[in-house]
């Protein structure tokens, strides 16, 4: 059963933190203002017909989704904030895990506003908030979090100054993503929101257009923005960086970019909430970030990974046995780290998933296709460092005949691995070696050295 | 080696484009990288098939670049490397 009266909504923390009509929540297409949300829906179903209910959000664009988590939160018991692309095979499942009541897709959620005669509502519901994050096969994982939990990040000591108008890269219905919305409501602030459907040029015109004063994006977002050029129509007063390793280049880059503007890079799962940010602007995170007790966060390094303890993580996984935190709640981040005199870098992802620009490529599916040439006897697929995207796939293949023309064979399999394959799985690089090294355990060793 | 550069950046990008099913538009200097056709993966390919073939590597680190936008600042990264 839902809590009551623990904390405010959504709407009613946004609109107290300023409520004139200058701020405005924008996608390509339509422009919501803020102060309009006290008395308007976009849904097409009554709201209250959804108190206490578990909902589903699966819109196509963002904008929908935003406005009804704002209509929302105080209403639902359990908000789950669905990506776009979800196979309907995987539906069953986060139904279940999710014990969804109601389903609420583009069908029942427009963009734009109506007046709503029954407002106000009494929002007094402490609604949960579900985000997905990609796991290993099959359905997405579901992780349960809070308003506060969410919101927690936020009392960084980020000064923003009067009227900020954020944007972000990322989709805001992603962790990362969402931190920046929540930021703009929750400070007096406009969002321009992206959309898949349109250029890095576009994007960055309209943020232009918009006055967009705070940014965000991952890395990867970052290299396509200074290569598109239309980072010109920007002057941001705050450059965000998050979601992947930001090596110096890119930090130097945007700098040179965007000499007003503050350049800080965040560390954050969906899991462990944010970690940190770095705001002296070089590339790593400070040695002494770790084994401070006491503070919001509490992060240490553990079989060479970061661990994180802080009120921000998520709660738990809805419908896994799988634990989020170990018995003391630290959450373990799967990010390996190595120190080097008096900072921690990044080095990537244990398990190993190759992230290309943003997307995951995890080497056992790739290996998969590899495998299945006859040809082949075993394979490892690795991350190539890239400056692009970060990181290309790359394989090693151990042949069943070494003696056979490669060159030919190396065309058969890129044509079978291009056929079966998404584009970004696709090895760039394919060798031909004459054994791949096994660890103690029996599995394939999979970093180098 | 100059011309040569030019010569294998440009045929990189024709094979990057087929296998990639991308349409390419008329290669020319002044030609912004991401109006070429050619997506930021296929820009990753490139940079790394550049890199076996001629065994550079003009973003790698140490190398404090600024990102070209044209073709023709991409080539000049390349030729810059090999002079």
């Amino acid at each position: 059963m839902a809590l009551r009266n623990t904390r405010r909504a959504l709407i009613e923390i946004a609109l107290a933190s300023g409520s004139d009509a200058g701020r405005t929540i924008s996608d390509p297409a339509h422009r919501v203002v803020l102060a309009d949300l006290a008395r308007s829906s976009n849904m097409s179903v009554p709201l209250e017909s959804m108190r206490d209910r578990s909902v589903l959000l699966l819109t196509g664009p963002q904008l929908p989704t935003v406005t009804a988590l704002m209509a929302l939160d105080g209403v639902a018991s359990r908000l789950l904030i669905g990506l776009p692309g979800l196979q309907q095979a995987d539906l069953s499942q986060v139904m279940a895990d999710g014990e969804v009541d109601v389903v609420l897709r583009d069908d029942a959620l427009a963009s734009q506003l109506h007046v709503d005669a029954e407002a106000p509502y009494k929002r007094d519901v402490d609604t949960e908030w579900v985000l997905f994050t990609s796991g290993t096969t099959g359905a997405p994982k579901l992780v349960s979090h809070t308003l506060p939990s969410l919101t927690g990040p936020l009392d960084d000591g980020l000064r923003v100054g009067p009227a900020p108008v954020w944007a972000t890269f990322y989709d805001v219905r992603r962790y990362g993503g969402l931190q920046i919305l929540l930021r703009s409501l929750l400070n007096g602030g406009s969002m321009v929101l992206s959309d898949a459907s349109e250029s890095v040029g576009d994007f960055l015109g309209r943020a232009g257009k918009s006055g967009v004063t705070h940014i965000s994006g991952t890395p990867s977002h970052w290299r396509r923005a200074l290569m598109s050029g239309a980072a010109s129509h920007l002057s941001p007063r705050y450059v965000r960086l998050s979601g992947e390793i930001a090596d110096q280049a890119i930090l130097d880059n945007l700098k040179a970019s965007f000499p007003r503007a503050e350049v800080a890079h965040a560390f954050a799962s969906t899991e462990a909430g944010v970690g940190f940010d770095v705001r002296d602007g070089y590339a790593g995170f400070p040695a002494s970030y770790i084994g401070v007790a006491g503070g919001p966060v509490e992060l240490k390094v553990e079989d060479g990974t970061l661990r994180i303890r802080s009120a921000r993580t998520a709660l738990r996984y809805l419908g896994a046995s799988r634990r989020l935190a170990d018995d003391r709640g630290f959450v373990d981040t799967g990010d390996m780290v190595e120190r080097r005199d008096d900072r921690y870098y990044f080095l990537g992802r244990r398990e190993g998933v190759i992230n290309v620009g943003g997307q995951k490529v995890y080497p056992e599916e790739v290996e998969a296709v590899l495998n299945r040439d006859p040809a082949v006897r075993m394979s490892r697929v690795w991350a190539r460092r890239n400056p692009i995207v970060g990181a290309v796939v790359a394989a090693d293949v151990v042949l069943r005949e070494p003696w056979v023309d490669f060159d030919q064979m190396r065309e058969s399999l890129l044509r079978t691995c291009r056929e079966t394959l998404a584009a970004h799985k696709v090895p760039v690089t394919l060798r031909a070696v004459p054994e791949l090294d096994m660890a103690a355990s029996g599995k394939l060793k999979r970093r180098d050295e | 080696m100059q011309s040569s550069v030019r010569a294998t950046i440009l045929d990189q990008i024709k094979l990057v484009a087929e296998q990639q099913s991308r349409l390419l538009m008329p290669l020319n200097d002044s030609l912004p990288l991401l109006d070429s056709g050619l997506d930021s993966l296929c820009i990753a390919i490139l940079v790394a098939n550049l890199e076996d073939e001629l065994g550079l590597d003009p973003f790698g680190t140490g190398n404090n670049v600024s990102i070209p936008k044209t073709l023709g600042e991409f080539v000049a990264l390349y030729q810059n490397g090999a002079a």
